[in-house]
């Protein structure tokens, strides 16, 4: 374990404190240079769209999200069977998911081809590589990840609570937002941090739908190792995205709701 | 009324989670390579079974996720295991953590690792990087499968084995070891699947004899319009749902 995940950490640590070899390896003197860099306006401008990608998608999800979960969890006898639904389209391959998308949204693809075809449009929209189609691609790819903490909260919620609620004469939308909102708070935020952490250091999905347009930190810190050959940037890159990833799932980890719901 | 709105909103939201794969699978029947329906075919499916270049990948693959998928089924197994029996919430925490690290962190990390090791040894990337990478990644899932299995585990069927004369390998492996096979099995179906379908730590880390299925499939989605690319993701989508069906089962047992 220690040998498979903390060695190659340790060295992209140290790494990411040197300098850059004229091949592409890293040399000394040891330096901090690459972690001030990541402060350039070029390097800001990702970091900033990968945390608004991550948060709006996190959003997406939890619209999404929560009222599916709300309904799974008062389907009564067909509850296992809507949570397979829920889950069978994420045990599929990462890949295919990503290039369905794919698929439907590029210039010769089922969106602009229908349109086409029914005659809304002359010419193909542009629904590629842009930041909806990342956005698009990442609600898609991680929306069960809010479902499942989600649905786990709202599974405990006890059904007389809400018939008191009508008995006392609670109007639908005040018993939602009275009583089971309030109560669903912990699936809210440990939903919510189970997809923040992927988006944020997602890669595949920018990479395919984005194009080279809509960069985030994953395809960052994959061009600095690959075609920009500077390693020690890619690993402080990397190393910042790792540090965001572990602090959150630690403060997810010792609140409280980890107890709740693991 | 609101119940019933309630059902419409989740009827989309479980539509929108399956319509693009449904899409995606029913035009790898179409006889056109255009996005319009021109009758039903199996054409694509003969061209993606010709592919010499899908066929090597298929076989890397496979290769490179039975060997991954066994030895991360021991490791992890271990890993559970010791977890376990001495509570080690430094190794626990470690394997949440590996689980929630960015896929793109792990695979220059474990390239990183590799390329600082071949400055002693005279090796290169090939496909042994590829299953050391997949080993790697896929021991946290195998873990947690068999750790969720061991929290319904009686400790004192160990003990009690231990008391009438057991040593404590004989304990776990004659007493433990058989009521974990199912999860064991049903681990090791996981860790091919993750195994198998991984395109981001793998195209970091392969060799360029080494390409796999996932990264032939890139490279054909990259270029451009292919049904090819959708039959053979059909195909892994029905072989990995089945997997995947059956290892829930033995999990379930």
């Amino acid at each position: 374990m220690a040998l498979f995940f903390a060695v190659p950490l340790a060295i992209v640590c140290a790494y990411s404190f040197l300098t850059r070899g004229d091949y592409g390896g890293v040399e000394q003197p040891w330096t901090v240079e690459n972690f001030s860099r990541l402060a350039d306006p070029l390097y800001l401008a990702i970091l900033w769209r990968s945390l608004w990608i991550a948060a709006l998608s996190t959003a997406f999800c939890a619209l999404l999200g929560f009222p599916l979960a709300l309904f799974i969890s008062r389907a009564g006898r067909r509850k296992n069977l809507y949570l397979q639904l829920v889950l069978l389209p994420f045990w599929t391959s990462f890949l295919v998911r990503t290039y369905a998308w794919l698929f439907i949204l590029r210039d010769t693809g089922f969106v602009n081809t229908v349109l086409i075809r029914l005659h809304f449009i002359a010419a193909p929209l542009q629904l590629l590589y842009n930041d909806g189609a990342v956005l698009l691609g990442l609600v898609y790819n991680f929306l069960p990840f809010f479902v499942l903490p989600m649905y786990a909260t709202l599974e405990r919620l006890d059904p007389a609570l809400l018939e008191a609620a009508a008995d006392l004469g609670a109007r639908p939308f005040a018993i939602l937002r009275r009583v089971i909102l309030p109560v669903s708070a912990p699936g809210f935020v440990a939903g919510a941090v189970l997809v923040f952490i992927p988006c944020l250091g997602a890669y595949l999905t920018p990479d395919l739908l984005g194009g080279g347009k809509s960069v985030m930190l994953g395809n960052l810190v994959q061009n600095q190792f690959t075609t920009a050959r500077d390693w020690p940037f890619g690993s402080a890159a990397s190393l910042v995205l790792m540090l965001a990833s572990a602090l959150l799932l630690a403060a997810l980890m010792r609140s409280r709701i980890a107890r709740e719901l693991m | 009324m609101r119940q019933k709105a309630l059902g419409i909103y989740a009827a989309f939201a479980l539509a929108f989670l399956h319509a693009p794969l449904l899409i995606l699978i029913l035009f790898s029947f179409n006889a056109s390579r255009f996005t319009v329906w021109e009758g039903f075919s199996l054409h694509w499916y003969r061209a993606a079974i010709d592919d010499p270049q899908l066929a090597e990948g298929l076989i890397n693959s496979v290769i490179i996720a039975v060997v991954a998928s066994l030895l991360s089924t021991v490791i992890g197994t271990m890993a559970a295991y010791g977890i376990w029996r001495r509570a080690a919430p430094v190794l626990s925490g470690t394997l949440y953590l590996s689980l929630v690290t960015p896929e793109i962190v792990t695979g220059v990390s474990l390239l990183a690792l590799f390329q600082s090791a071949f400055r002693f040894l005279r090796l290169q990337l090939g496909l042994y990087t590829v299953v050391i990478a997949h080993v790697a990644f896929s021991i946290a899932y195998v873990a947690i499968v068999i750790s969720a299995r061991l929290r319904n585990y009686d400790r004192s069927l160990e003990e009690a084995a231990m008391d009438l004369g057991a040593t404590e390998w004989h304990a776990f492996s004659r007493v433990t070891l058989p009521a974990l096979a199912p999860a064991i099995a049903a681990a090791g179906l996981l860790a091919l699947v993750v195994s198998f379908d991984d395109y981001v730590i793998t195209s970091l880390v392969a060799g360029v004899d080494s390409e796999t299925l996932p990264m032939v499939i890139y490279a054909m989605a990259r270029r451009g319009v292919s049904p090819v690319v959708n039959a053979v993701s059909a195909l892994i989508v029905v072989a990995f749902g089945a997997i995947i069906l059956i290892s829930q089962k033995l999990q379930s047992e």
